[in-house]
């Protein structure tokens, strides 16, 4: 099929076929290898991408499923060579060891400060918990967010 | 068949065909029996995943069944099938005895005797990436493999060997790893695809096992059965042991006669015992492939030993940590392996501070607060972990740096880098010595042809021993820079010059010379340094068994930590969660607090995997748990926030007083945990993980489905 879609926020248009998975379509075709696999079945989140904003799993999505959607990878999330506030938490927070999980780890927490800007720390891991990491126990990725989450807004005076 | 590109049985393996560090008894692609359900008989090369499985579902396989090996017990009976026929000692890959004082005979006179028996589950690496890598066969004749292995340099031998190729045909490279944790040290994917590329010259060849693929064949922690009988005086003195382990290896070695003998030298722990029996054997059966996994044999060990601790602690009427300060080997002392501790050792500190923790001093009030329905406990353990490769295989590394024509300083590490940032380490030791900062440095990952041979990236010993080849390197090429630099600039002495980020700089007079111009001035070979470090050797001789010192016992360095974990246990359900989990450990001094407490975050949680919730089931040789809707790993719900802190007994034979850290925090989790469990409900679980199913049983629950404790 004819494929539309925008894609790190330019517009891409190709033929794939409609069953393609989406994780392959951007692996293999596409060559944004920060979509990471981890089990293909939906159970570890590293090929976490954000279909509109919100995060999806790529390993159980088919190509026509993004017809029309603005898709995120982490390849699009730092803007102008600036490192998104999650992904520089992450790195300051030393909550990246392998590295495998962490595309989707900070995909999926984005989503999440999208929906809620200031989670409590078990909001947070409830947040993650569809996202596997076996190297880090979770505790600096938790910080991590909690780091990248807005502070608070300074009240205004009446 | 279109598309498909080679179909390869082991009559296109060209060289030995068999994989192995210590006994190579692995084939490439099976040539007389399939010995476990995850044996490769044939491999397939295709253009894309949709031919590839399509051609596998036309290959028709006869086999011949056999009776199979399916469990220690009927492995070690007289008329058992063979899994080896060649092996001289049968079903046994390894055994080993250490005995001292009376051994188990001194039972008898101590006042207390407690004992234990304990299964021990299956465990899984579940490293997020799976095994993968690929190759290609140059026009030159070189076979160059790219794969997320631990052992670049060991690696390229076997491969060569089992293929049949020159070594210097063979290059092996180690980019990062999407995690490792033992189960890539050692070959997986790398023959197959020496093989698949030698089928297609020229032409690029990838493997990536699925997870279940993974599951089914790469290697997996140790099933372990064991028994302990401990014996104490009145006064909490231990004094006698007999420990007997049994770890299930599965049909080939693949390093599991080393993780047996490591358990065997820990097996009692980091106490004075006078009188010890302690009995260890690793047997081959024909189910999955048990090999390396961090803390390689000592968590069995452990699991055990600091049960059976708690238990006398109970019968004594003694605090916990008390009974193990009591009986700590200090520096100077014999270990219970029989072995006298030479290294650092800052355990008694450790304990001391675990004891003035909150959780420590808190866990009575905490505890009575438990609801309706809840019961919560707190248990400890403490163990220490050796590090490196033993006192007969030489554990050394060689690192290189070198100042590039650019004026920028290049580390060639020779250590993999699985995800625990030794990496990042380099360049900070590199930097350090060098006075540089990130900006002016490079990094070349392991690679045969480029970087120099280290080494494993395991035992802990990663950045032990090759940070300090790399301390020799840097301070080497430092004398030369600096010296090279005095005679350019027409002073007397190299001492008259610092050297600085990107430049020396002459302090007297103020003038500078860029690296960039000193390298100009310079030959390749001023530029480049190398250094050589070989880790220090216990001089001690706890046994005359040339195969178990082998095999690697006993160690020389120890890294040492005690553990707390607080547990609420949900009386309906069975559910323990989580919710204190401390650690403080002597890893010698910390280069970089926040990559230590990774590691010890890391492998705390792996541990409380390893206590509640991961089994790999097999049945009849078969796996029951192929994915991870199967085989439930740790998610941020079931993981605490986690409380690291360290006590830095500088050790003088590591770099700038380190010791490792990779293992340690590994081996204290699970019998911690099932020691909270057994405070919150005096009861104690003989078979691991602590699922809820077999919480009620333990707990007596008639609704305990078939869980049995």
């Amino acid at each position: 099929m004819k494929l539309r879609f925008t894609l790190n926020g330019r517009p891409v248009e190709l033929e794939t076929p409609s069953d393609r998975r989406v994780v392959d379509l951007l692996r293999e075709d596409l060559g944004l290898t920060g979509v990471k696999e981890g089990c293909g079945q939906g159970e570890c989140g590293a090929c976490t991408i954000l279909v509109d904003g919100v995060s999806r799993l790529s390993c159980l999505m088919l190509a026509a499923q993004l017809t029309g959607s603005s898709i995120t990878t982490i390849e699009g999330l730092a803007a102008r060579g600036r490192l998104h506030p999650v992904q520089e938490a992450f790195v300051q927070q030393g909550a990246v060891q392998c590295g495998f999980c962490t595309p989707g780890m900070v995909l999926a927490a984005v989503d999440l400060l999208g929906r809620d800007p200031q989670p409590r720390r078990e909001e947070i891991r409830d947040g993650l918990s569809g996202n596997l990491c076996r190297c880090t126990g979770y505790q600096k990725i938790v910080d991590a967010v909690e780091q990248a989450a807005q502070p608070p807004q300074p009240e205004e005076e009446p | 068949m279109p598309g498909v590109e080679a179909v390869l049985t082991h009559a296109q393996v060209r060289g030995s065909n068999r994989q192995g560090v210590i006994r190579k008894d692995q084939p490439v692609l099976v040539d007389d029996k399939v010995r476990h359900c995850g044996d490769a008989v044939a491999l397939v090369v295709a253009r894309d995943q949709g031919t590839l499985a399509a051609a596998l579902g036309l290959i028709e396989l006869e086999l011949e069944p056999l009776e199979p090996v399916l469990d220690m017990t009927r492995a070690l009976e007289p008329d058992a099938p063979l899994v080896h026929e060649d092996h001289p000692t049968g079903n046994i890959l390894l055994a080993g005895e250490l005995v001292s004082g009376r051994g188990q005979a001194a039972l008898a006179d101590c006042a207390q005797v407690v004992e234990l028996a304990l299964e021990l589950p299956r465990q899984e690496h579940a490293f997020l990436e799976t095994e993968a890598g690929w190759a290609i066969l140059t026009p030159e004749g070189t076979l160059e493999i790219v794969a997320s292995t631990q052992t670049p340099f060991r690696d390229r031998t076997e491969v060569a060997e089992a293929l049949g190729l020159e070594l210097e045909q063979v290059r092996v490279s180690a980019p990062y790893l999407g995690g490792g944790f033992g189960g890539k040290d050692g070959v997986t994917v790398q023959s197959l695809l020496g093989l698949a590329a030698l089928a297609c010259p020229g032409r690029p060849v990838k493997m990536w096992w699925s997870r279940e693929e993974s599951f089914l064949a790469g290697v997996k922690r140790h099933p372990a059965r064991l028994h302990y009988r401990l014996g104490a005086e009145s006064d909490g003195r231990l004094r006698a042991l007999d420990a007997d382990l049994c770890y299930d290896t599965g049909p080939y070695d693949h390093l599991g006669g080393v993780v047996m003998t490591l358990g065997l030298e820990h097996a009692g722990g980091p106490y004075r015992i006078e009188h010890v029996r302690l009995r260890a054997r690793a047997v081959y059966t024909n189910n999955p492939v048990s090999g390396p996994f961090r803390g390689f044999g000592v968590p069995q060990a452990a699991a055990a030993l600091e049960q059976a601790m708690d238990l006398m602690a109970q019968r004594l009427g003694l605090d916990p940590i008390e009974l193990r300060r009591r009986n700590l080997a200090r520096r100077g002392q014999r270990v219970a392996s029989g072995a006298r501790l030479d290294c650092s050792h800052g355990l008694e500190e450790c304990l001391q501070k675990l004891a003035g923790h909150q959780w420590w001093r808190g866990r009575g009030a905490w505890k009575a607060q438990a609801g309706p329905f809840k019961r919560r406990g707190v248990g400890v353990a403490a163990v220490m972990h050796g590090l490196g490769y033993g006192p007969v295989v030489p554990d050394v590394a060689n690192a290189k740096i070198e100042l590039t024509p650019q004026g920028k300083i290049r580390v060639y590490s020779g250590v993999a880098d699985m995800g625990q940032g030794n990496a990042s380490t380099c360049l900070q030791i590199a930097g350090q010595v060098l006075n540089q900062g990130l900006e002016n440095m490079e990094l070349v990952l392991p690679d045969t042809e480029r970087t120099l041979p280290s080494g494993s990236a395991s035992a802990s010993r990663t950045t032990f021993t090759y940070g300090q080849a790399l301390i020799a390197a840097s301070g080497q090429l430092r004398r030369r820079l600096l010296e090279r630099a005095a005679d350019l600039l027409f002073v007397a002495s190299a001492t008259e010059l610092a050297l600085l980020p990107g430049r020396v700089r002459h302090s007297a007079s103020g003038r500078e010379l860029p690296l960039a111009r000193l390298a100009a001035l310079m030959q390749e070979s001023e530029r480049v340094a190398v250094g050589r470090h070989r880790a220090p050797v216990s001089q001690e001789r706890p046994t005359a068994d040339e195969a178990l010192r082998l095999h690697g016992l006993p160690h020389a360095v120890f890294s040492f930590a005690t553990q707390l974990a607080a547990v609420e246990l949900d009386e309906l359900t069975g559910q323990v969660e989580l919710k204190g989990f401390v650690s403080v450990c002597d890893c010698g001094r910390l280069l970089n607090q926040q990559l230590a407490e990774q590691q010890m975050q890391g492998a705390m949680a792996q541990g409380l995997g390893y206590a509640l919730c991961e089994d790999f089931a097999v049945a009849g040789g078969r796996v029951q748990t192929p994915d991870l809707s199967t085989y439930l790993l740790p998610t941020s719900l079931d993981a605490p926030d986690m409380d690291s802190l360290w006590v830095q007994a500088h050790e003088p034979s590591g770099p700038f007083g380190l010791k490792g850290v990779g293992e340690v925090g590994m081996d204290g989790p699970l019998p911690a945990i099932s020691n909270a469990v057994a405070d919150a409900c005096g009861l104690r679980a003989q078979r691991f993980p602590l699922t809820p199913e077999r919480v009620l049983a333990v707990l007596g629950r008639p609704w305990a489905a078939g869980g049995r404790p």
